[in-house]
């Protein structure tokens, strides 16, 4: 009993320190993002919006957002889409060299950011298509997809194996079944990667500076602010980007829970 | 005759190297309730599962009304099944999951939930049209398949083990809704079961399958009573079966001398000649138990080993002195005039003509 209760105490201490670890950092840009200071140093000068401010009235800003945007709205529908197409293969067809061809799919989340960066880098510029938005479409889909599909796997493994066959019993084409069952059944998966995907591509960095050339996403304009100063438009500009992120995240999750408790959307 | 609504001829279905469906002829006629019963893995759901296309038979042909079914998709069938998972879709509440057919047929909306609604009352449970699947019981949603695959009136539905995941008194009622609803549509029903009392309650004929062949097609009441071979009378019901050879012959009557005694019989096809090895059947329902030795022709000494109760029924387990079992069913107000408590010896004897001899070239 006693032993039981210190191993509790100790896994609360570790899981609390886990969480320090991870948010303080986040934490404290959020809090500079609001000090009047020009320099994160403590104690905190008077509370002010200026960065905000600042980052709102930067045409800079506002061009590296849209782009992000498109970004990574574009790889959220593309990866979705690849995710489930993926998925739906591996659920219902057997052939010859799957498991390579599954480790393949799953390959790109395991390569280092910066080898991939510098792969897709060398490439576009083979084809000619370096420093365009939609390369870093393309890289942010590679990248994404594996997620998007890995929940969608997920979804169709709870699925009753005789419903797709119901639904061809019932008269509806493969087509139509797709249609009608397949899709219904996994929209909360289709749902939460689509909003996870967004988030990868939201906050990725080293592909998109590798890839961007003049085009530069909100990651991108932060390194650049960092590069030539300290300034504290990169705490508002992150705490922003934090914001975003932790929402997609959320309504993934959100999606992906609904799944779990089995009510209908 | 009329054509039959199915007929399936020297049917083969292989999974790789697996032999699942063997040699399968066989004819449904219209209106009628079939059975096909088997233990697992003995190819009954793959047969149903050719009747709706889902599997494609690897040689032979199978027909339904007259046309070659062999190549049709199954979603250009109207052959809708019954699944033992029941296979609802949960996204859909219980009248949209009815509707589906109809919509797959592109019927309007007011027609689809019009005949849904119709069906959902029919079958008794048209007070949850609009709940979710997930909220209904097991025997409700067993109701609304059974609603879905009917809608679209086919002439033929086919039932894969549809009750098994059911309670035991669920199960009794459920029969009775599917007979009754059979009788009054005039539909086929192919009903796929491992369950015997399920079969023999429901079906006008049963079809024994074993290691993907049929073992035996025929009447409850024949398959019951007269089986066709070893195979079925070990599947069907509480049969003692002894092998032994033939002593004499006389007529019809034959006498078999067994390790266990001699017994008469009566041959009701093929005589046999003296000195065949035969094997022949006495249902445990037909094994008369005394205490006494009684004067009859074929009698057995056994001691008790076991009794198992199951209500009004009582099977005895019993064995001779070489160790050769026997089962006797009796009912239990018959049981409570046994004395109980002078020993386990017991006195089996049986009719002539309860005994049922296996035809020979199934003796293997």
């Amino acid at each position: 009993m006693r032993s039981s209760s210190l191993l509790t105490g100790v896994l609360r201490g570790y899981t609390a320190l886990l969480f320090v670890f991870v948010f303080a950092p986040i934490a404290f840009s959020v809090i500079f993002s609001f000090n009047s200071a020009r320099f994160p140093t403590i104690p905190l000068e008077s509370f002010t919006l200026h960065w905000y401010e600042t980052i709102w009235a930067d045409p800079d800003v506002w061009q590296a957002l849209r782009n992000s945007v498109v970004v990574s709205l574009c790889t959220s529908v593309l990866a979705t889409a690849l995710g489930f197409a993926t998925a739906y293969t591996d659920y219902r067809y057997n052939f010859r060299f799957k498991s390579a061809y599954l480790a393949l799919v799953l390959l790109p989340p395991t390569i280092p950011l910066i080898i991939m960066a510098l792969a897709m880098l060398a490439w576009f510029s083979k084809i000619g298509a370096s420093g365009e938005l939609w390369s870093i479409i393309i890289a942010h889909t590679v990248l994404a997809a594996p997620f998007a599909m890995a929940i969608t796997r997920l979804r169709l493994n709870q699925m009753d194996k005789d419903l797709e066959s119901a639904a061809w019993n019932l008269g509806a084409s493969e087509w139509r079944a797709m249609r009608e069952v397949i899709i219904p059944f996994c929209k909360p998966a289709i749902i939460s990667a689509a909003f996870l995907t967004a988030a990868v591509s939201f906050d990725e960095f080293a592909i998109a500076w590798f890839v961007s050339g003049l085009n530069k996403t909100v990651p991108v304009l932060i390194l650049e602010i960092v590069q030539g100063n300290i300034d504290p438009q990169v705490n508002a500009i992150g705490t922003f980007v934090f914001l975003v992120s932790i929402t997609l995240v959320i309504a993934a999750q959100v999606f992906f829970s609904i799944r779990q408790s089995k009510v209908s959307l | 005759m009329s054509t039959p609504l199915v007929s399936m001829e020297g049917v083969d279905k292989h999974f790789g190297t697996f032999v699942a469906v063997k040699n399968i002829n066989l004819t449904i006629d219209e209106g009628e309730f079939i059975a096909i019963m088997g233990t697992s893995g003995c190819g009954k759901t793959t047969t149903l599962r050719m009747l709706a296309g889902l599997e494609q038979p690897t040689a032979g042909t199978i027909r339904i009304a007259g046309k070659l079914m062999n190549d049709v998709r199954p979603h250009q069938r109207d052959t809708p099944m019954v699944w033992q998972s029941l296979a609802l879709f949960p996204f859909l509440n219980a009248r949209e999951n009815v509707e589906f057919g109809l919509k797959m047929r592109n019927q309007p909306a007011d027609i689809r939930r019009k005949k849904a609604m119709e069906w959902l009352d029919r079958l008794g449970v048209v007070e949850f049209a609009e709940r979710n699947i997930e909220t209904l019981s097991g025997g409700q949603k067993q109701r609304v398949a059974l609603a879905r695959s009917l809608v679209t009136e086919p002439q033929l539905l086919l039932l894969d083990e549809p009750l098994s995941a059911l309670d035991a008194h669920l199960v009794i009622r459920m029969q009775s809704v599917l007979t009754k609803l059979q009788r009054e549509l005039g539909i086929t029903f192919v009903y796929v079961t491992h369950s015997q009392s399920e079969a023999f309650a429901m079906a006008d004929r049963v079809i024994i399958m074993s290691n993907g062949e049929i073992a035996q097609t025929g009447l409850p009441r024949d398959i019951y009573r007269e089986p066709a071979n070893r195979f079925v009378a070990e599947f069907v019901g509480r049969n003692n079966i002894i092998t032994g050879e033939v002593a004499g012959v006389s007529g019809k009557k034959i006498e078999i001398s067994s390790p266990i005694g001699r017994f008469k019989l009566n041959a009701d096809a093929t005589v046999p000649a003296v000195g065949d090895t035969v094997t022949f059947v006495i249902a445990a329902d037909l094994v008369e138990v005394t205490r006494a030795k009684p004067k009859a022709d074929n009698v057995v000494d056994c001691s008790l080993i076991s009794e198992e109760f199951i209500g009004s029924m009582v099977t005895l387990f019993l064995e001779t002195a070489d160790g050769t079992e026997f089962k006797v069913q009796l009912q239990e107000r018959e049981l409570a005039t046994l004395d109980h408590n002078s020993g386990s010896l017991f006195y089996l004897s049986w009719k002539a003509e309860s005994a049922h001899l296996l035809p020979a070239e199934t003796n293997k």
